[in-house]
C-alpha cells in the first residue's frame, strides 16, 4: 500500500513463456510511458529459467504491484492465457481486484502503463489496453 | 462382474482416493515417454516429463499432508499440479481435480455415482477454461465418453477406462482446434492427441486402485 493521501495505482503483470520478452516488453512500455510511475512487473519462463508459464512467478508478480487498486495482466500464449484464469478461479492466489487483460501483450502493455501511470482506475486501464486491438498496421 | 467392479451402493473412501491417484502418478511416469513422443509430433514435446513432474509433486504433498476426504485429496492433488506441471496441462488438469474435489465436498465415504458426477462436474469445468468442446482434439475427446460411461455403468469402472481409451484413439484423425496444435491445423491430423492419451491413463488408474 502506499503512503496515505498517495492516489494508489493499477498494478500490471506481463506474463510471456520467455522472460526476456516479459522483461523487455515490461521495459518498453515504461520507457514509452515516460518512465510512468504505474508498478509494472514481468512473469516470464520458468522458476529455472526456461521457456513457459509459471503460475508461481504469476502470483508473485501479482502481488509485488498490488497497491489494492487492482492489477491487470496481460499474457502472450495458450498456458499463460488457462494458467491466469485458473490462478483467478483458484480464488485465494492473486490479490483482490486481479484482472486478465484481453490485449496484445506490446502494445497492451505500454497502453495500460500509460493509463494506470495517470491514477486511472483498473477498468480505464483494462479498456486502454483492449482497444489496441483496434489499431491497424496495414 | 468382477471383484474389481464397485457395486452401486458401494462407497469409496479417502485410502481409494489415495490408491488411485499413487496409481495415476505411477502410470504416467511408466507412459512418460510415450506421452512426449506423441506430444513431439503436434506440440512441444514435454507433456510425458511435464506430467511426471506433476504427478510426482501430487504424491509427493499426499504423503506429507495426507487429506482427511476424498474431495481434500483431489483439491490438494489439482493444486500441486496447476502450479507443478507447466504448460497448458497444468491449469487443464489442476481444475479438472480440483472442481470435481469441490464437487465432493468433505464427505467422508461417496458412492460410485457421486464420483461420476464430480468428475462430469470437472471435466465441464475444463472445457470451459480452454474453451473447448467434444472432437476438438483434447483432453476432452478422453474425459467425456470417461464420464459418460462412468455415471451410465452406476460406476464401472473398466467401462470408463475403456470409453477413455476408445476416447484417446478417437482423436488421431481429428484436426486440432486448441493449444499448439491447432496452428498445424490439417496437419495434426493423423496423430493421437497427447493429452487425451494422459487423460485415458488416468481415468484406467481408477480400476487399479479398485482392485
Amino acid at each position: 500500500m502506499t503512503d496515505e493521501g498517495e492516489k494508489e495505482l493499477v498494478g500490471i503483470v506481463l506474463v510471456s513463456h520467455s522472460a526476456a520478452v516479459a522483461d523487455s516488453v515490461a521495459e518498453l512500455a515504461k520507457e514509452l510511458s515516460g518512465g510512468g510511475a504505474a508498478p509494472v512487473r514481468a512473469a516470464g519462463g520458468t522458476p529455472d529459467g526456461g521457456f513457459g508459464t509459471s503460475p508461481e512467478l504469476i502470483a508473485e508478480a501479482a502481488q509485488a504491484v498490488d497497491r489494492g487498486a487492482g492489477v491487470a495482466v496481460l499474457v502472450d500464449l495458450g498456458s499463460a492465457v488457462l494458467a491466469v484464469k485458473a490462478l483467478l478461479a483458484e480464488g485465494d492466489e492473486l490479490p483482490e481486484g486481479t484482472r486478465l487483460v484481453d490485449a496484445p501483450l506490446v502494445e497492451g502493455a505500454v497502453a495500460a502503463v500509460v493509463t494506470a501511470s495517470t491514477g486511472a482506475d483498473v477498468d480505464a486501464v483494462l479498456q486502454a489496453a483492449t482497444e489496441a486491438y483496434d489499431y491497424r498496421k496495414a | 462382474m468382477s471383484s474389481s467392479e464397485p457395486a452401486v451402493d458401494d462407497v469409496l473412501d479417502t485410502p481409494f482416493f489415495l490408491r488411485w491417484l499413487t496409481a495415476a502418478a505411477a502410470s504416467v511416469s511408466r507412459e512418460a515417454a510415450r506421452l512426449t513422443d506423441l506430444d513431439a509430433a503436434i506440440g512441444d514435446a514435454d507433456h510425458g516429463t511435464n506430467m511426471q513432474r506433476g504427478f510426482a509433486a501430487v504424491t509427493e504433498a499426499l504423503e506429507k499432508e495426507p487429506p482427511g476426504s476424498p474431495g481434500a485429496a483431489l483439491i490438494l492433488a489439482g493444486r500441486q499440479l496447476i502450479s507443478k506441471v507447466g504448460g497448458a496441462s497444468g491449469p487443464l488438469y489442476g481444475t479438472l481435480l480440483r472442481r470435481a474435489g469441490k464437487a465432493l465436498g468433505d464427505a467422508e465415504r461417496i458412492t460410485p455415482q457421486q464420483l461420476a458426477d464430480a468428475l462430469r462436474a470437472g471435466a465441464d469445468a475444463v472445457a470451459q477454461l480452454g474453451g473447448a468442446a467434444a472432437g476438438d482434439k483434447t483432453m476432452l475427446d478422453a474425459l467425456f465418453p470417461a464420464v459418460e460411461a462412468l455415471g451410465a455403468g452406476a460406476g464401472s469402472f473398466a467401462a470408463a477406462g475403456e470409453a477413455a481409451e476408445k476416447g484417446a484413439l478417437a482423436t488421431v484423425p481429428m484436426t486440432a482446434r486448441k493449444g499448439r496444435a491447432s496452428y498445424l491445423g490439417e496437419r495434426s491430423a493423423g496423430h493421437q492427441d497427447p493429452g487425451a492419451t494422459s487423460s485415458a491413463l488416468i481415468i484406467a488408474a481408477l480400476a487399479e486402485a479398485a482392485r
